[in-house]
């Protein structure tokens, strides 16, 4: 069952991620980023990560994927990239070919480790327990094991979320569009009751 | 977990960490190259589970929480930054910023 399940979603994991890097359409990359996202959490799932396998649905595809789509319906992407023209000459082939050795590389060492491939002590940290639920175990490793990168990782996100609202902020107009006269308080004559004088 | 399926993820992971790393290469569109991005993150976190749930040590999975948060905050850098440059050149590829110059 594990086998079978896993066989699927790797084929919908590796579908996707072909879809994402060969689509003309951006809109049709995230989508197939979806896909992919979807493949994971239920990867994640199979290999006992129950809580793991919700954040990243909520998280990736549920707030990422999202974004990314809010920014090309800003932005107004077209609706086809153009995949033809190489600006470096031999980009595309000498990129597959670092992909080929890179890939051929790393399932060497998977394929000729095979057993021996996983070392290192088991449960160094803290085994995963069947008897208390996954996500209590994590949370309970965040704020003791973990704290420090918890709290830092607490400080980039905030970094993060300042920067983003530094860089998208509009820059100041030159000539700032005036108000309409109709607008402005001379403050000459009040044109309606002031409300706290009543209190008074 | 058997070791053979464990073996699997693993390599599962990398062809995935592969796929994006061309994306990243050969695409052009900013939007398309950060999702070639989570796409290698993604491939992380798969073999960090894997391993986790080999080694039979819940710290895998807790690094994978952090990676998330990580991916999180790289995206909502990489947009604002997308979000920048488009308002100047709308349309605009990874090649019109390669003197990362406005």
């Amino acid at each position: 069952m594990e086998t079978a399940v896993f066989i699927v979603c790797a084929l919908v994991v590796l579908a996707g991620g072909l879809g994402v890097v060969s689509a003309r359409n951006p809109v049709h990359a995230a989508l197939s980023l979806v896909a992919t996202l979807f493949g994971v959490a239920v990867l994640f799932l199979n290999m006992g990560a129950q809580f793991l396998a919700v954040v990243q649905v909520i998280v990736y595809t549920g707030a990422i994927v999202v974004l990314i789509l809010f920014v090309m319906m800003l932005l107004g992407v077209e609706t086809s990239d153009d995949l033809e023209t190489e600006p470096i000459v031999g980009q595309r082939v000498l990129a597959g070919l670092v992909g080929f050795l890179f890939l051929g590389a790393i399932l060497l060492v998977v394929i000729v480790g095979r057993d021996s491939i996983i070392t290192g002590a088991e449960a160094s940290s803290d085994a995963i327990s069947t008897a208390t639920d996954n996500i209590a175990q994590i949370g309970r490793q965040l704020f003791t094991n973990w704290v420090f990168a918890l709290e830092i990782t607490a400080a980039l996100l905030t970094i993060a979320v300042v920067g983003a609202v530094a860089l998208a902020r509009r820059p100041a107009d030159p000539e700032p569009i005036p108000e309409p006269e109709s607008m402005t308080d001379t403050g000459d004559e009040p044109l309606t009751a002031v409300p706290h004088e009543a209190g008074h | 977990m058997g070791s053979d399926l464990s073996v699997a993820y693993l390599m599962l992971s990398a062809i995935l960490f592969a796929i994006g790393a061309v994306g990243l290469l050969v695409r052009r569109n900013p939007l398309v190259m950060i999702m070639c991005l989570e796409l290698m993150l993604n491939a992380v976190n798969i073999s960090f589970v894997a391993f986790a749930s080999a080694l039979d040590d819940i710290a895998g999975q807790v690094i994978v929480l952090f990676v998330l948060v990580i991916a999180a905050a790289e995206v909502v850098v990489g947009l604002g930054l997308v979000v920048a440059v488009a308002r100047r050149r709308p349309g605009f590829t990874a090649d019109d910023v390669k003197v990362l110059r406005g």
